[in-house]
C-alpha cells in the first residue's frame, strides 16, 4: 500500500527538504529586513517612517501567491534578476522564491517586532537617552534585546505560517512539498487519502516542534515585569 | 515629532535628519530609475502595454471585473461557510464532555497546521474522483473547501477567544436565574462574543481573499490573478497587468482592513457588549500555534 512511496520517481524527502530550504532561508531574510522595516518605522527621520509604513501596508494587503508568481515573470523576466549569477532556472526559481517569502514575511516581522517595542518599559530608553546616547544606540544596545524577548511568541506563529507559506513557491515551479503532492495525487489517483495524510503529517512534523520548542524558549527570555 | 526613543531633534539633530532623508531618497530615487530603464529596455513601458486599461473596455469586461467577481464569491462562499462551522467547533472546544473537547480540538489543531494549498489541491483529486462535480465549477468547489476548513479551524479560535473574553460574570449570572447550558451560550455568551470577534472576522476575510489567489495559480481558478494571466497572454504586458491585479487586491483587502479597525473603535467605544474588541493580535498571545497576524494595529497606546 506504502509501495509508492518507494518509487524513485518521488523524491519526498528532497521536496521536504527544499521546504526546510526555503524556511530557513527566507525566514532569516524575513527576520534582517523586518528588523531594518521595524526601524524605519520608529525612526526620527519622517521619509523612512513613511516608507516603512507604505510598504508594510502594501505588501501585506497583497496576495503572496501574486508576489511570489510576480518574482518570476516582473523581476526574472522582464528586469532580468537572477540573484546571483547563473544557474539553471530551478535555482533561479528557489532564490526568487525565497526573495518573495521574505518580503512578505518581513512585514509581519516588522508588526511584531513593533509591538514588542512599545512592552519595553519607557523608562528604559529614557534612562538611555538621559545617558546621552543616539537613536541607533537607544534602539540597537537597549530596546530592541528587550523587544526580542518579549516576541519570541509571535516570532513563533510568523514562523510557522511561513513554513506553510512556503507552498505557495509551487504556483512558480519549485520543487517543494506542495508540488511533488500535486504530482503524486494526479498520478497515484488510487490513493489519494493516503497521499494526502502522508503530506499532512509531513507538515505537521514540520511545524509542531517549532511551536513546542519556541513557545518554551518564550517563556524562558521573556523578560518578568 | 518627538518620540520616547529619541530627543526632539536640536539644530544639528535637524541637519543629520536632513541629510538621512536626502541620502535615503537618492538611493530610492536610484532604485526606481534603474528599475524604470530597465522596463524601458525591455519595451515594457510602451504605450500599447499601457492603453488597453484606460482604452479598450475587453479588459475590463473580459478579464479583471469577471476576476474580481470570482474572488469575491469563493472569498464570501467560504465565508458564510466556514463562520457557522467555526462556531460550533469553537464552542465544541468549551465543551463540558472530554471526548467533544477532544475531537474538536484535534480537528482544529489538524487544519491549522496544514498548508491551505494542500487542501486545494487534495479537494479538487477528491471532487474529481469521489463525485460528479462539473469540471467546470470544480475548481471553485475545491478553492472554497480549501478555504473553509483551514478557516474554520482558525474562526473556531477566534470564537473560544471571544467567548472566553467574557467576563466569568456573565455565566453565573445566566446560571443564576435557572438558563440552561445551551441557552447561557446562545443567549447570552454568544451575541457578547460576537460583538467582540467582528473585528478578527473581517480581518480573516483578508486572509481569505488572498488565498483565492492560491486557487488561480495551482487549479486554475479564474479569480483575479488567474485573469490577469490571461492578460499578459493577451497583451504581453505583464508588469503592466501585475500591477494593475495587485491595484486591484490592495484597495478591496485596504477597504477591508479599515473596516476592521472602523468596527474594533466602535465596540471600543459603545460598550454594548461585555467583551473587549478582539483583534487577530490578541490571539496570538491566547496560544502561540496560531493564524497569520492579519491585523498588525500594536502600537496604539504607548510610543511612536
Amino acid at each position: 500500500m506504502f509501495d509508492f512511496l518507494d518509487s524513485p520517481q518521488y523524491n519526498l524527502l528532497g521536496a521536504f527538504w527544499l521546504t526546510v530550504q526555503l524556511t530557513v532561508f527566507s525566514g532569516i531574510g524575513a527576520l534582517v529586513w523586518g528588523t531594518i522595516l521595524a526601524g524605519m518605522r520608529v525612526s526620527p527621520v519622517p521619509v523612512m517612517r513613511a516608507f516603512g509604513t507604505a510598504y508594510v501596508n502594501v505588501v501585506r494587503n497583497t496576495p503572496l501567491t501574486l508576489i511570489i508568481v510576480f518574482t518570476s515573470l516582473g523581476l526574472y523576466n522582464s528586469l532580468g534578476i537572477t540573484l546571483g549569477g547563473g544557474g539553471d532556472i530551478e535555482s533561479i526559481n528557489f532564490r526568487l522564491a525565497v526573495l518573495g517569502l521574505a518580503a512578505y514575511t518581513a512585514t509581519f516581522v516588522c508588526e511584531a517586532l513593533r509591538s514588542g517595542i512599545n512592552t519595553v518599559g519607557l523608562g528604559q530608553a529614557e534612562a538611555a537617552r538621559a545617558l546621552g546616547l543616539g537613536f541607533f544606540q537607544v534602539l540597537w544596545s537597549i530596546v530592541l534585546p528587550q523587544a526580542f524577548r518579549s516576541v519570541v511568541a509571535p516570532l513563533a506563529s510568523v514562523l510557522i505560517a511561513l513554513t506553510k507559506n512556503t507552498t505557495v513557491a509551487a504556483a512558480i515551479g519549485v520543487a517543494e512539498a506542495a508540488l511533488l503532492m500535486k504530482e503524486m495525487i494526479e498520478n497515484e489517483s488510487d490513493a489519494i487519502l493516503l497521499v494526502f495524510a502522508v503530506f499532512a503529517f509531513g507538515f505537521i512534523v514540520l511545524t509542531l516542534p517549532t511551536g513546542l520548542v519556541l513557545g518554551w524558549l518564550s517563556k524562558r527570555v521573556a523578560v518578568k515585569r | 515629532m518627538s518620540s520616547v526613543l529619541y530627543d526632539t531633534p536640536g539644530p544639528r539633530a535637524k541637519v543629520r535628519n536632513a541629510l538621512y532623508t536626502v541620502g535615503f531618497l537618492v538611493v530610492l530615487g536610484a532604485a526606481l530609475y534603474w528599475v524604470l530603464r530597465t522596463l524601458g529596455d525591455a519595451g515594457e513601458l510602451e504605450a500599447d502595454k499601457w492603453s488597453p486599461f484606460f482604452t479598450d473596455s475587453r479588459v475590463w469586461t473580459t478579464f479583471l471585473l469577471p476576476g474580481l467577481v470570482n474572488t469575491l464569491k469563493a472569498a464570501a462562499l467560504a465565508m458564510a461557510i466556514a463562520l457557522p462551522l467555526g462556531a460550533v467547533l469553537g464552542i465544541a472546544r468549551l465543551s463540558d464532555h472530554a471526548w467533544v473537547r477532544g475531537v474538536a480540538g484535534a480537528i482544529v489543531e489538524f487544519f491549522r497546521a496544514i498548508p491551505v494549498l494542500l487542501l486545494m489541491v487534495f479537494a479538487n483529486e477528491a471532487y474529481a474522483m469521489w463525485t460528479n462535480v462539473d469540471s467546470g465549477v470544480r475548481p471553485l468547489y475545491a478553492v472554497v473547501t480549501g478555504l473553509v476548513l483551514y478557516n474554520a479551524s482558525v474562526l473556531a479560535e477566534v470564537v473560544r477567544a471571544g467567548i472566553l473574553s467574557l467576563p466569568r460574570g456573565q455565566t453565573d449570572a445566566a446560571q443564576a436565574i435557572g438558563m440552561r447550558k445551551w441557552q447561557v451560550m446562545t443567549f447570552v455568551l454568544l451575541p457578547q462574543a460576537v460583538t467582540a470577534m467582528l473585528p478578527a472576522i473581517v480581518s480573516q476575510l483578508v486572509v481569505i481573499v488572498k488565498d483565492t489567489a492560491l486557487g488561480g495559480a495551482v487549479l486554475g481558478f479564474s479569480e483575479l490573478l488567474r485573469q490577469g494571466d490571461l492578460i499578459t497572454v493577451n497583451y504581453s504586458n505583464p508588469i503592466a497587468a501585475y500591477l494593475f491585479v495587485g491595484l486591484l487586491f490592495i484597495v478591496l483587502n485596504f477597504a477591508l482592513t479599515g473596516g476592521a479597525g472602523w468596527l474594533e473603535r466602535r465596540i471600543r467605544q459603545g460598550g454594548r457588549s461585555s467583551g473587549k474588541a478582539l483583534t487577530t493580535e490578541q490571539l496570538e498571545e491566547l496560544e502561540n500555534v496560531g493564524p497569520e497576524p492579519v491585523t498588525g494595529r500594536g502600537g496604539e497606546t504607548g510610543r511612536t
